[in-house]
């Protein structure tokens, strides 16, 4: 570790982690609501269950996003952090903010929620993904322009390489994109069409510019390839995902209301969706390749490449399965779509920011050649647990929404299965994936576990090596 | 890559490309915008279609159901649910709703629980207000059957 305030980090991806483990928790908890409708109920409906899910993965991205940026910017500008109190106040009122969000959507029934918040002042609850209080979305505004302001003060004071100017692009555009979770008109069309803003062009717009610089980062870090090589291939990525995912947003509106020319850019520029992600995988296998150095930190270079591949497959091959218009006439709103979007988050979102913890953790802990060979070892198996149990999941969901496809979708009316009827059939494809999400939480204790082995036998592997260190 | 590919290049295509289609997508914005009118019928956004909007928000229906495809994927899909239950009568669709509505929770063994939301009769019919009218939104003939 270069810069003291670096550290700063540290926490940030401690509670990431444990919001991680709570997203899990859920899951599991839905994953046997999807086989018997009496679990939990009525104590924790479906979808209080899913709120706290899918809610706790956004806020453990940006905890994820946030720790990782006051690693990697204060390293790529030599500076010391802007103000390493401010990342601490912040990190404070985002931690008290997140908790109390959760629990609200736990503790009380979500009408009473947006009553004690006052949502009908300035209503924004109640849309997927969304579903934050008003006061919530603004305590997250508020949080992300203290870190933004953060970071941007501490790049301009110091060193701007592009993987700092690509990083709060991606960063800046999240906090803007962001702002239209507060737009929500009467017109369900309006809504839906700006809704995807925020959705959209977050997970496949300028997220894909924070995953890239943190890949890139770690590449430099762990391969020691020439960094002008390496931000060459990243503004070729992150150029080939603008183009292709800004008018690709198209693919959400075939059905929701936008005009028919959509029907046609979106399949079309969707399509080159995987294009970036491939080149991504391209990137990670032939920097290894091309490696100048021989980092004893091999697990954070498997995260690097298990990134790219298992994004690859979860946002590019899954993606393009059901892009184009014709088949996702049939397929759109299906399991298909949960499959997607399960194995394009994983690989996307919630890897990198566990290939940046496995990269700079050990080097927070003082130990900056990795940790011993014992604690990546069970960080190994934590991490194929993980790969296999999320592919799993994606195979069984798969399959799901085929078969639901071929029962309901299909045939005509009078002769195809009601929805109702058509989960009941798809049973062993939901007991198959909560098999599969076992597996996965599996893969997550493994890899908290390796955090107290690293811990336990403090030793770097297989000891301090000046040379090697940067 | 090539070496005759140089960074700056490389730089170019990313500034040039997404400025771009930014452009392209705020252009094609404003034309859905204008669009939108006309294919949702907005001379049919009554009161009560809003205030059914704002049930459906504060209820978190989108958190089981899916509507125009969207959401989750446990309940079913209700932008058609009025084709499918009320087969065009609008009547006959509310009086349906407010029996399936406080019906809820259904006794049913294992059965996907819809909870109890206690709302009034005048809120079901601003939900079944808010249903109909999204039904017919032109959405290019979506979903392929009643079924959702």
């Amino acid at each position: 570790m270069k810069y003291e305030s670096q550290r700063i980090a540290k926490p940030y991806f401690v509670f990431a982690m444990m919001l991680f483990a709570g997203q899990i928790l859920f899951g599991l908890l839905m994953g046997l609501q999807y086989i018997n409708g009496d679990v939990g109920f009525p104590y924790i409906p479906f979808n209080a269950a899913r709120m706290v899910h899918t809610n706790l993965l956004i806020v453990w991205m940006l905890f994820g996003f946030m720790g990782a940026s006051y690693f990697l910017v204060p390293e790529e500008a030599e500076t010391e952090l802007y103000s390493p109190l401010l990342a601490k106040i912040t990190f404070w009122v985002f931690v008290v903010a997140g908790v109390a969000t959760i629990l609200g959507y736990l503790l009380v029934p979500y009408a009473e929620l947006a009553r004690i918040t006052k949502n009908e002042l300035f209503p924004t609850m109640g849309r997927e993904f969304l579903e934050q209080p008003t006061i919530t979305k603004i305590g997250i505004v508020l949080v992300c322009l203290s870190f933004v302001f953060n970071i941007g003060m501490t790049i301009l004071r110091g060193r701007k390489t592009v993987i700092n100017m690509v990083l709060i692009t991606g960063l800046i555009g999240l906090a803007v994109f962001y702002l239209f979770s507060f737009y929500n008109p009467d017109s369900l069309t309006l809504d839906k069409y700006f809704w995807w803003f925020v959705v959209h062009l977050w997970v496949e717009g300028v997220w894909e510019l924070i995953l890239g610089a943190l890949l890139a980062f770690v590449l430099i870090k762990v391969t020691g390839v020439d960094r002008e090589h390496i931000e060459k291939w990243l503004y070729v990525i992150i150029a080939m995902a603008l183009i292709s995912g800004l008018i690709g947003m198209g693919h959400h509106y075939f059905w929701v209301g936008p005009p028919k020319y959509w029907l046609w850019m979106g399949s079309f520029f969707s399509a080159l969706e995987p294009v970036p992600f491939f080149m991504m995988v391209v990137f990670a296998f032939k920097m290894v390749k091309e490696r100048r150095r021989e980092h004893n930190n091999k697990i954070a270079t498997t995260w690097a490449k298990g990134t790219a591949v298992m994004a690859f497959l979860g946002a590019g091959v899954w993606g393009f399965l059901h892009t184009l218009a014709p088949v996702n006439y049939y397929t759109h709103g299906s399991q298909l779509t949960a499959a997607h979007g399960h194995l394009a988050f994983f690989g996307a979102y919630a890897m990198v920011v566990m290939c940046m913890i496995s990269y700079s953790m050990p080097v927070m802990n003082g130990r900056p050649q990795g940790n011993s060979v014992q604690a990546q070892k069970v960080e190994r198996i934590g991490f194929w647990l993980m790969c296999i149990g999320m592919l799993g999941i994606t195979f069984a969901l798969t399959a799901a929404g085929i078969w639901q496809v071929a029962l309901q979708r299909i045939p005509e009316a009078g002769k195809a299965l009601s929805f109702m009827a058509t989960q009941e059939v798809l049973k062993p494809f939901y007991i198959a994936r909560l098999g599969f999400g076992l597996i996965f939480t599996a893969g997550v204790a493994a890899y908290f576990a390796s955090f107290v082995v690293a811990n336990k036998n403090g030793k770097q592997y297989p000891d301090a090596n000046a040379t090697l260190a940067e | 890559m090539a070496e005759k590919f140089t960074k700056s290049m490389a730089r170019n295509i990313y500034y040039g490309g997404s400025f771009f289609f930014l452009l392209l997508l705020l252009g094609l914005s404003v034309d859905t915008v204008r669009q939108l009118p006309k294919r949702e019928h907005r001379e049919a956004l009554t009161e009560h279609v809003i205030a059914g909007k704002g049930l459906w928000e504060t209820n978190n229906c989108i958190g089981c159901h899916s509507l125009m495809g969207e959401g989750a994927y446990y309940a079913p899909e209700l932008a058609n649910v009025f084709d499918r239950r009320g087969a065009g009568n609008e009547a006959a669709f509310k009086s349906y709703l407010r029996g399936w509505v406080n019906a809820q929770p259904l006794a049913i063994p294992e059965r996907r629980k819809m909870p109890q939301f206690n709302l009034t009769d005048a809120e079901i019919d601003d939900l079944a207000d808010f249903l109909i009218w999204t039904s017919r939104i032109d959405d290019n003939n979506w979903p392929p059957n009643v079924e959702g």
